[in-house]
């Protein structure tokens, strides 16, 4: 516990260290401080356009996006993976075709997608929810084909219809691998807000970035980017802790079998 | 006395890769009455856990037909319920020992005001006082067993069936075991149908053992087991009649 809390101290010393060699190269001249301002003022831009409320603004619009595309994904695949892992025929008539898709680099869908949706929140609700869309769909699959067979006669020979026995069995048994699809999909979704709004938006922390770079805005455009990086971090941050509360039970027995 | 199980002339035949088909139970026809304690012993792979899941209306017989308590078996019936050899893959790693056994009340539906107090009740039944907390994979093999016949319990079975349910237990444990089935077995007066090829477990344990043969499974011989009641390690073991039942045994099964 002790070497745990110092190596995590440790690494706060790195980072204001890396902070102070930033801030050095910039105020030094050893980087053309018009493209590379010091960090002191990138913070205190950051702290300003906090307390204006327009990264507030700016986030929340991505966010809101990210959301609905992140949830319509898992509310359309986790089922439909749950229903391929069951189902052997429906798992052979998808699987060329989602092997065939699934290649498709996730930005590409940009372009499709404002051909059918413009450049409204639709284009990137659009793109986020296909790219969440393989590995939520294939981490459930695999989850779910993977149960031993024991479970699931267990759930029979209790009496569960199947209904029940998906609720009650299958998907706690699979769903360590869903977690696995979902966290993946949640890097994705960041990725994918951000283009979606760099290449058509009006707002959006990813159009902030472009736009503050257009007007050579540099700090701004850094203080967005660092809003980015806290965004992710506290993102991943909830995730896991979701995912430790949720499964403490799987993370116990992957100790006990190692 | 009142059949609770009739199996009738039940036949599995499965087809091999080769397209031949083989058989791996010929028409086995046996009854176990309500509140007897029955075992099925025989060679391992004789197709005694195929006879238990057509039973348990987990895999349909090729021919032939079973009732249980005067009904038909198509699909999983709603007064039985079957104890797995692999505890392990059977529990519900995601659930505690508590959570475990309130599943089995859980699939019955019924909405008991305390659940709770049941399934403690019946942890308790087991063994297993304390551990309500617990994870499955927590807990000892042996104790991952208790877990799973106090869930089969909850569900309320008239009939329980058990596939070689201490087949991966160390000895010792499997001894604890059977004594405290037996304990159950006569504070709820529940129907066990007990599949092993332990020979003086299903001595031990039963009112009547069925042997059965190598594949393809038949019934050889119908041993009624007047072994008085109740049971010890070491005075029943010691009894001249079970050494001599289980000789006899013996005898047919190496045929």
């Amino acid at each position: 516990m002790k070497w745990n809390r110092e190596s995590k101290l440790n690494g706060l010393v790195v980072l204001m260290a890396a902070a102070g060699i930033w801030e050095s190269v910039s105020r030094l001249g050893l980087m053309n401080p018009l493209f590379f301002p010091p960090m002191s003022k990138i913070l205190s831009m950051f702290f300003y356009l906090i307390s204006s409320g327009e990264i507030l603004y700016q986030v929340l619009v991505s966010l809101k996006r990210a959301a609905a595309g992140y949830f319509l994904a898992a509310l359309l695949f986790i089922p439909l993976g749950v229903a391929m892992g069951i189902f052997q025929w429906l798992h052979r008539s998808l699987e060329i075709i989602i092997e065939t898709l699934r290649p498709i680099p996730p930005p590409v869908v940009v372009p499709v997608a404002m051909l059918f949706f413009g450049l409204g929140d639709g284009m990137k609700i659009f793109v986020i929810f296909i790219s969440c869309a393989w590995p939520i769909l294939l981490n459930t699959f695999d989850g779910v084909r993977s149960i031993d067979r024991v479970l699931v006669y267990t759930a029979r020979t209790f009496g569960l219809s199947h209904g029940r026995s998906i609720i009650k069995v299958i998907l706690p048994a699979a769903s360590p691998q869903i977690m696995t699809g979902l966290r993946i999909s949640l890097g994705i979704t960041l990725i994918l807000v951000v283009i979606s709004e760099m290449v058509g938006s009006s707002d959006g922390i990813g159009y902030f970035i472009l736009d503050s770079q257009r007007r050579l805005k540099v700090t701004q455009m850094y203080a967005g980017m660092l809003t980015l990086a806290l965004l992710g971090y506290a993102l991943n941050q909830i995730f896991f802790l979701f995912h430790s509360r949720a499964l403490a039970w799987h993370e116990g027995l992957m100790k006990r079998n190692r | 006395m009142v059949a609770i199980l009739e199996v009738k002339k039940v036949s599995k035949s499965y087809r091999q890769l080769d397209g031949e088909s083989t058989l791996a139970i010929d028409e086995i026809s046996f009854r176990v009455e309500k509140g007897e304690f029955v075992s099925l012993v025989g060679p391992s792979g004789c197709g005694k856990t195929t006879l238990l899941m057509c039973i348990a209306g987990l895999n349909p017989p090729s021919t032939g037909g079973l009732v249980v308590k005067d009904v038909e078996v198509h699909g999983p019936p709603s007064n039985l319920v079957l104890v797995f050899q692999e505890f392990n893959k059977s529990l519900f790693a995601w659930r505690s020992i508590l959570g475990n056994v309130l599943f089995g009340l859980e699939a019955r539906e019924k909405r008991s005001q305390d659940a709770q107090g049941e399934a403690r009740r019946l942890i308790k039944l087991v063994g297993l006082e304390g551990f309500e907390r617990h994870y499955p994979w927590e807990l000892s093999g042996g104790m991952q067993q208790r877990v799973a016949i106090a869930r089969a319990l909850a569900y309320g079975p008239e009939i329980l069936l058990m596939d070689e349910p201490f087949g991966s237990v160390d000895a010792l444990t499997r001894l604890e075991l059977e004594d405290t089935l037996l304990k159950i077995w006569e504070d709820l007066g529940t129907t066990i149908l007990l599949v092993t090829h332990d020979i003086e477990e299903a001595i031990y344990l039963s009112d009547r053992i069925y042997v059965v043969s190598r594949r393809p499974s038949r019934i050889l011989q119908t041993i009624d087991v007047d072994l008085s009641r109740p049971r010890h390690q070491i005075t029943t073991r010691a009894d001249a009649k079970f050494m001599e039942l289980r000789n006899e045994i013996y005898r047919q099964i190496s045929q």
